[in-house]
């Protein structure tokens, strides 16, 4: 299939970013309260009842630990939710695709329109959760800066597999599929809040194929200060996993929107 | 405005459990799986980072700490989203309620029916994770049985409440607000994953006006075979709260179908 | 290519989604600043003709060429040059008004300045200024018909094409449409349209193709097809007695027995209505002028429909 992409699909990007606007205050600010609040309980009131974490070779404080790896939940969840049920409602209730596809916008343009405003909703969450922890003194600089354009990188692979569910689920029902299935077992064994090394080794092995792990392990590392091989693999991981999943993504969702 | 319910309202159960059983391998057995996952994240992966719970005077084992507290958050997310997302779509978008209203059922035979069912939904959840933990040996019979009617009291205050927020939001986005400076908080600080005593003093005591921190001290209590005054303050909460939200969300309702 | 009058020409144009046929072979031509309609009940395969036109669905056969240029190869400025109403509702619920128009006209790369100017135009042409910072959800339905139809003109399109434009609104809000779509017709735009109201066809289309099954059934003016089809006139008589129906079997018109019915075509072309009157006094008998209802039926059979 011939896919042709040109700069228009900024404009569907900034449709997106006009409603953003628009409704920032409910749609925004309020589900950030939700990562701070996840920080306060876990970092603050959990981590009484823990030991320190060992990090490689150091002892880190428990908080630590935790905060980049609710940035990377973060970017997971701003990205893949926008991407199902943010374009599952704009394709299929509110008929907005139709409305573009009979404009000099073509399905591709939408599709790749859609997946950087995911990833752009990524980023900005990301720039002030940063903000936030820094507040906690839990951020090394300069290297942490360096999550940034990393928000990024995740946010287009997790917009892109969310657009591949998009394409193939019939009912909006069917996204619990992927979000009790890929989403939850993610957000909790990724070394997310506790390291890889509390699973079994099988359970290690597996997460290593999911991008979260992979998101957590850079941010991680970038967060301490440090550039190092965790870093590279997983940045190299999630270049991978965008490059299969954004042409499945856009085939797939082409091919639905036209019959 | 004057409250006029017959047993009609049963009629309304009877059409949401026609559309669950249809749709139930989507909408069960995923949300089911997600509380599995959490048991078993926080009972695995966090077993090598925390050593005993002091729960009253006992040392417990974390696993068994959180089982129960999971128990009580499913009913809370069961019944809240049903009777706040579930009865929203109802009402606003497939106007199913309006089809009911031009029959003999009236509307607080409606939001009733509604409320019943989501309590019902949280009772079905509960007995299978009863069931589900129980392999775990977290459980102790025959005092936990109790948690079964408890979830259902449980179940009608929580979709009490949400009910109320159903009366009150313009748009579906503004669901937002309860779920993420209500839900969210109580979800985190309600006793559930770290005992009350982690949180500073003020807190503890703003912890003991919400619904969840008592519904989560009784299903404890009892899972621990135990039958003590945190299960009497708890049930008499529970009733006391449904008895302010019910009648709440029945004029409101009552108010926003008929005009 | 025909004289550059044509603005639409599909040659034997065919679409099917897997083994079931929608539109089979059909060829038709769209002049200049005409109205044409696809008329035919659901199923036909209006939709999915016009679908084929506005690039939204690929052919899967035969040739279509829009502007002269080719639909399959060119569809991008096929779209850039046309304004398109769907059957649904598509404006953006989450924006108002403007702000609706005003993304739409984005996706043609109108400046905003232009953008603005056309919009304000458009409102006040559909007498809809004042709702120019409503939401969408507080507008009717015929509102949000007209401003559809109005998004629809942001590019100044040569051609507009309308997939059942008035579909559930009430008389009034018809009306307005309809007078709307008369005046743009007059300014010189190319009208495209679909419909399965008789009355709509008859009033907005000079010219309209009859479909059912994916076929063209008939192709004409309203006033050709009822000419050709079932005569200007009718005599409807109700509850026809057995002499009355004796009596017309034996005259050599064209009729049609119903049971409950006796209709009888091209009443124009003999006296019947003031015989039937003087002999069998019936008071259920009545002379009205053919509508393309009546075409239709011809064509399409009575029965009911799946």
């Amino acid at each position: 299939m011939k896919m042709d992409i040109s700069w228009r699909f900024l404009r569907v990007w900034q449709r997106n970013l006009a409603v953003y606007r628009k409704n920032w205050l409910i749609n925004f600010l309020l589900p950030f309260f939700s990562p701070l609040f996840y920080l306060v309980a876990f970092g603050i009131s959990f981590s009484v009842f823990i030991v320190n974490i060992r990090y490689d070779a150091n002892q880190v404080s428990y908080i630590s630990f935790i905060a980049p790896a609710i940035i990377a939940i973060n970017i997971m969840n701003n990205s893949f939710f926008e991407n199902t049920y943010g374009s599952f409602v704009r394709m299929y209730y509110q008929k907005t695709f139709d409305a573009m596809m009979s404009t000099p916008l073509n399905a591709e343009e939408i599709i790749t329109g859609e997946i950087i405003w995911g990833a752009t909703k990524s980023l900005i969450s990301s720039v002030i959760m940063l903000l936030v922890i820094s507040f906690f003194g839990v951020v090394s600089y300069p290297a942490a800066l360096l999550i940034i354009p990393v928000a990024f990188l995740g946010g287009i692979a997790f917009g892109a597999v969310g657009m591949c569910f998009t394409s193939m689920v019939k009912i909006i029902d069917l996204f619990s599929f992927p979000v009790f299935l890929f989403i939850t077992p993610m957000f909790l064994f990724s070394g997310t809040f506790f390291p890889l090394t509390g699973l079994p080794v099988w359970a290690q092995q597996v997460a290593l194929f999911l991008p979260l792990t992979h998101l957590v392990n850079v941010l991680r590392a970038l967060n301490y200060g440090l550039f190092n091989a965790d870093v590279l693999i997983g940045i190299c991981y999630l270049v991978v996993f965008s490059l299969i999943t954004i042409p499945i993504a856009l085939f797939k969702m082409k091919r639905r929107l036209i019959k | 405005m004057k409250i006029d319910i017959s047993w009609r309202f049963v009629r309304v159960w009877q059409r949401n459990l026609a559309v669950y059983r249809t749709s139930w391998k989507i909408n069960f057995l995923p949300p089911f799986l997600e509380p599995l996952f959490y048991l078993i994240a926080f009972g695995v992966g966090f077993s090598g980072l925390i050593g005993n719970i002091r729960y009253g005077t006992t040392q417990v084992s974390y696993v068994s700490f959180i089982a129960p507290a999971l128990v009580a958050i499913n009913i809370m997310n069961n019944s809240f989203f049903e009777s706040t997302y579930g009865s929203f779509v109802r009402m606003y978008y497939q106007k199913t309620f309006e089809a009911m209203m031009a029959t003999p059922l009236n509307a607080e035979e409606i939001i009733t029916g509604e409320i019943v069912w989501g309590a019902t939904k949280a009772v079905i959840g509960t007995v299978i994770m009863l069931v589900v933990i129980s392999f775990f040996g977290l459980v102790s019979y025959p005092v936990a049985l109790l948690i079964i009617p408890v979830s259902f009291l449980g179940g009608i205050a929580f979709g009490a409440v949400g009910m109320c927020f159903t009366a009150l939001v313009k748009t579906i986005d503004l669901f937002n607000l309860p779920v993420f400076l209500f839900v969210t908080p109580m979800f985190l600080f309600g006793g559930t994953f770290f005992p009350l005593a982690g949180l500073p003093v003020w807190a503890q005591q703003v912890a003991l006006i919400l619904p969840l921190t008592h519904l989560v001290n009784v299903v404890r209590a009892l899972n621990y075979g135990l039958f003590n005054s945190d299960v009497v303050i708890g049930i008499v909460y529970l009733a006391v709260f449904s008895l302010l939200t019910m009648p709440f969300a029945l004029s409101r309702m009552q108010r926003r179908l008929i005009k | 290519m025909d004289n550059d009058q044509t603005l639409i020409k599909a040659t034997n144009l065919k679409k099917s989604f897997g083994d079931f046929v929608a539109v089979r072979e059909i060829s038709f031509t769209v002049e200049k600043g005409v109205c044409f309609g696809f008329l035919g009940p659901n199923g036909a395969g209006k939709t999915s003709t016009i679908k084929m036109i506005y690039g939204a669905s690929p052919v899967t056969a035969g040739d279509l060429f829009v502007f002269g240029l080719d639909i399959k190869t060119q569809a991008r400025a096929i779209k850039s040059r046309i304004g398109v109403c769907q059957q649904e509702n598509t404006l953006d619920p989450d924006l108002n008004v403007l702000q609706n128009f005003e993304i739409f006209a984005s996706y043609f790369n109108i400046d905003k300045k232009t953008a603005q100017d056309r919009t304000m135009e458009l409102l006040h042409f559909f007498a809809l200024e004042q709702r120019r910072n409503s939401k969408v959800a507080e507008l009717s339905g015929g509102m949000v018909r007209r401003l559809i139809i109005a998004r629809a003109l942001i590019n100044q399109p040569e051609l507009l094409i309308l997939d059942e434009p008035t579909i559930g609104l009430d008389p009034q809000s018809r009306h307005q449409v309809w007078d709307k779509l008369e005046a743009l017709k007059e300014q010189g735009l190319t009208i495209l349209l679909t419909t399965h109201y008789m009355d709509e066809a008859a009033s907005l289309c000079d010219e309209l193709v009859i479909m059912d099954n994916g076929t063209i059934l008939a192709q004409g003016s309203p006033q050709a097809l009822i000419s050709k089809y079932t005569g200007h006139h009718i005599i409807e008589v109700t509850e026809p007695g057995p002499e009355l129906i004796k009596y017309i079997q034996g005259k050599d018109v064209w009729q049609e027995n119903l049971g409950h019915r006796l209709i009888i075509y091209a009443a124009e072309e003999h006296d019947l209505y003031r015989d039937l009157c003087s002999r069998f006094a019936n008071k259920d008998c009545l002379l009205r002028s053919a509508s393309l209802e009546d075409v239709f039926l011809i064509l399409t059979g009575r029965e009911l429909r799946e």
